[in-house]
């Protein structure tokens, strides 16, 4: 198909562009990594090659040059080989990263699918019951759409993790639980995951829930579904075929909001101390680790490319009018 | 701050669409009289404007008003944040120094980068999305590329590694911030403006002007800028939104000088001494409330221009007080909520004073629309005429 060949095409054009503005970053501003992450390798012994290493990693003079360093990393890339992280021991940054990912992308997987099911299901209900009551949510999701998630995730813990004392207030998993494929331990991750969930939900789906009402309040002045009231449908099918139309502008705007919901909820990440990427991340600018910095950057632009990606083909099959014009 | 993208969604179809408004996009701007804007006399864009002038005041004169030194010390001998007490009206930190002075005097630096970041990305969006919507072809494709590149980027990693490499922990680069903020904070507006100089690009007015032999330049300033004034401003708003909550994150995260006082750093002093598990609230409450007030400030003047531009995403034409207070007058009360929106169908309640009142006293488009035609609507509580952009 000719519009999804184009969008697959821009994509990798986006994630070379990236993986270059990453290599390039630490070159090109002022500062000088090299030195950054010798002075926190106290502990290990620098030897010729690894100072080499390091150089052909953040740039420094190698005989290999500014181009080598490039083929190097790009070489490096396909490897699976990142360098070292300083803050971690020493350990493979792909190692340090592979630990992360999988509570990242459950948290935010599942929270942003929730938020995005739940604040469409809620944009729909207000736009239709417009000049009730219900248009009271629009400043109350305003506020929680202007509020940092992280002041939603420190609010979240005062009230449920210290003053009722429902929800632990850090962690991914008890510390005495060791991951098994059994209940004890999948109920332990998910009471762990509960409030960090819904601070990523309450955060995202006000933008959702705005989105989808203003969309939708156009969309019930169309004639069809004039057309669908006058013939007499129920009310849930009127409300359904409006509904379809409209939720195409979520999707496609999907790409825009993944890049906030993603940051936000590194963020989140950070407050509640869960073991995920944003909170490496954290760490790693604490420690200067700047491969795990470069690492963590990669990870997360290419997990947002696919996600648009991913987006961009549910609307080429939920809209048949993109699929007529290729 | 999730997406605000309602301007983006609804802005462009709807701008020329049936409804007729003359005020949102007129249809020739005539020479020598520039179009007026006004916002919706909203309470929602009212409150808006005053929280946001309130913030304003603050961050001019925040230093004056704070009681003390925000890096003053006052109790050597204290180890735990003080609550709020007569002396120090919002408590104390770990270090001892007064909270409500760091958030007087921090306001300066959280709004100086927001507004330097969103005026820098307006004038980025407005030279690039103008450039690419008028000038088409290459230019477009060249420019729309970047842009999307930008969108899709994830903005707070790219800047978590820029300023992790910067090392901006030496001084408070506040127009460097706002700078580097901007890079990343363009491509929205840009993408909406070019859409909408796409549109306006072949109205017959600019043609005409085209062809009597108008220049680019002048086109662009005086046919089609002025009818792009609500989009920018909204990608204004939304930029300063954007790069509020990116500033105070960045700070939070201790990337930027953490004793260059904004609220991002005051919150960051909150997180180092476990603020939050250890319930001293005061901490992180003040400069958290205010970073998501100024926001929903903001938020809610861009509402008010989102409606100026789509006039159908009003809540509705007729609130309830006012269906009642038209009914006491004898009038018809318009029905509190049309079933489809507010074009197709009027289907007036029969009033419980039945046929009391003869119809079209008042003409419906008069109540149901607010203030974009010429007739003038008659005084409400509202008060305050809206302000002018």
């Amino acid at each position: 198909m000719k519009v999804l060949g184009r969008r697959l095409t821009f994509y990798l054009v986006v994630a070379i562009a990236a993986i270059t503005v990453d290599f390039l970053l630490p070159r090109v501003l002022p500062g000088n990594p090299v030195d950054a992450v010798l002075s926190h390798m106290q502990g290990a012994t620098v030897t010729k090659a690894s100072l080499q290493a390091l150089k052909e990693q953040f740039g420094g003079d190698t005989k290999t040059g500014v181009a080598g360093q490039y083929v190097h990393f790009w070489h490096g890339l396909f490897t699976g080989q990142l360098g070292v992280s300083t803050s971690e021991g020493m350990a493979p940054v792909t190692a340090v990263i592979r630990g992360a990912l999988p509570w990242t992308l459950g948290l935010v997987g599942l929270a942003t699918l929730l938020s995005f099911l739940l604040g469409t299901l809620i944009g729909v209900l207000v736009a239709w019951r417009r000049g009730t009551w219900l248009d009271q949510l629009l400043p109350i999701t305003t506020f929680f759409q202007a509020a940092p998630y992280f002041f939603l995730a420190f609010l979240a813990i005062d009230l449920f993790a210290v003053k009722l004392g429902w929800f632990p207030s850090e962690g991914a998993r008890g510390i005495t639980d060791f991951p098994a494929l059994n209940w004890t331990y999948a109920s332990d991750v998910l009471y762990h995951a509960v409030l960090p969930a819904a601070t990523i939900v309450i955060a995202s789906a006000a933008g959702w829930i705005v989105g989808m009402r203003n969309v939708m309040v156009t969309t019930m002045d169309e004639d069809y579904v004039l057309i669908a009231q006058a013939k007499g449908l129920p009310k849930k099918r009127v409300i359904w075929y409006a509904a379809r139309n409209a939720i195409l502008p979520s999707v496609s705007s999907f790409s825009l909001a993944i890049g906030f919901v993603v940051s936000g909820a590194l963020l989140t990440e950070v407050v509640f101390s869960y073991p995920g990427l944003g909170f490496i991340l954290l760490t790693a600018v604490q420690q200067a680790d700047y491969s795990l910095l470069q690492g963590i950057f990669l990870v997360i632009t290419l997990a947002v490319l696919i996600v648009n990606l991913i987006a961009d083909f549910v609307y080429v099959f939920l809209d048949p009018r993109t699929r007529q014009e290729a | 701050m999730a997406l605000s993208t309602s301007t983006g969604l609804g802005a462009a179809p709807a701008a020329d669409d049936g409804t007729g408004k003359p005020g949102a996009v007129p249809a020739a701007p005539r020479r020598g009289r520039r179009p007026r804007l006004r916002l919706p006399r909203s309470p929602k864009v009212l409150i808006g404007l005053a929280l946001i002038l309130v913030f304003l005041v603050v961050a001019v004169f925040g230093s004056t008003l704070a009681p003390y030194d925000p890096s003053r010390t006052f109790s050597l001998t204290e180890s735990f944040p003080l609550p709020p007490s007569a002396h120090h009206l919002l408590g104390t930190t770990q270090q001892q120094q007064d909270v409500l002075s760091q958030l007087l005097v921090g306001t300066r630096s959280t709004v100086l980068v927001a507004f330097i970041a969103g005026m820098i990305a307006t004038i980025l969006s407005v030279v690039i999305g103008v450039t690419a919507g008028y000038q088409g072809r290459l230019a477009d494709d060249v420019l729309s590329m970047l842009a999307n590149f930008f969108l899709v980027l994830p903005a707070l990693p790219l800047l978590i590694v820029i300023f992790g490499f910067l090392k901006t922990n030496q001084g408070g680069h506040d127009l460097l911030i706002g700078v580097v903020i901007a890079l990343t904070g363009w491509a929205w507006g840009a993408r909406v403006l070019r859409a909408q100089t796409l549109s306006l690009r072949n109205r017959d007015y600019v043609d005409a002007a085209r062809i009597s032999g108008e220049r680019s330049w002048r086109i662009i300033t005086f046919e089609i800028m002025p009818n792009l004034v609500p989009i920018m401003a909204a990608s204004f708003l939304f930029t300063v939104l954007y790069a509020v909550g990116t500033y105070t994150a960045l700070a939070f995260l201790g990337l930027v000088n953490p004793n260059h006082w904004s609220w991002g750093s005051e919150l960051f002093y909150a997180q180092v001494a476990g603020g939050v598990s250890a319930g001293y609230w005061w901490l992180f409450i003040p400069p958290g409330l205010a970073v998501a007030l100024l926001g929903t400030a903001l938020a809610l003047v861009n509402f008010g221009i989102d409606e100026f531009i789509n006039p159908r995403l009003r809540a509705d034409g007729v609130s309830r007080r006012r269906a009642r207070r038209a009914r006491r007058a004898g009038r018809t009360a318009l029905p509190r909520r049309f079933v489809l929106g507010v074009t197709p169908v009027v289907r007036p309640e029969v009033p419980e004073t039945a046929g009391g009142a003869p119809p079209g006293q008042r003409p419906v488009a008069d109540l149901i629309t607010t203030d974009h035609g010429k007739t003038r609507r008659g005084r409400r509580g509202s008060g305050q005429p809206g302000s002018g952009l």
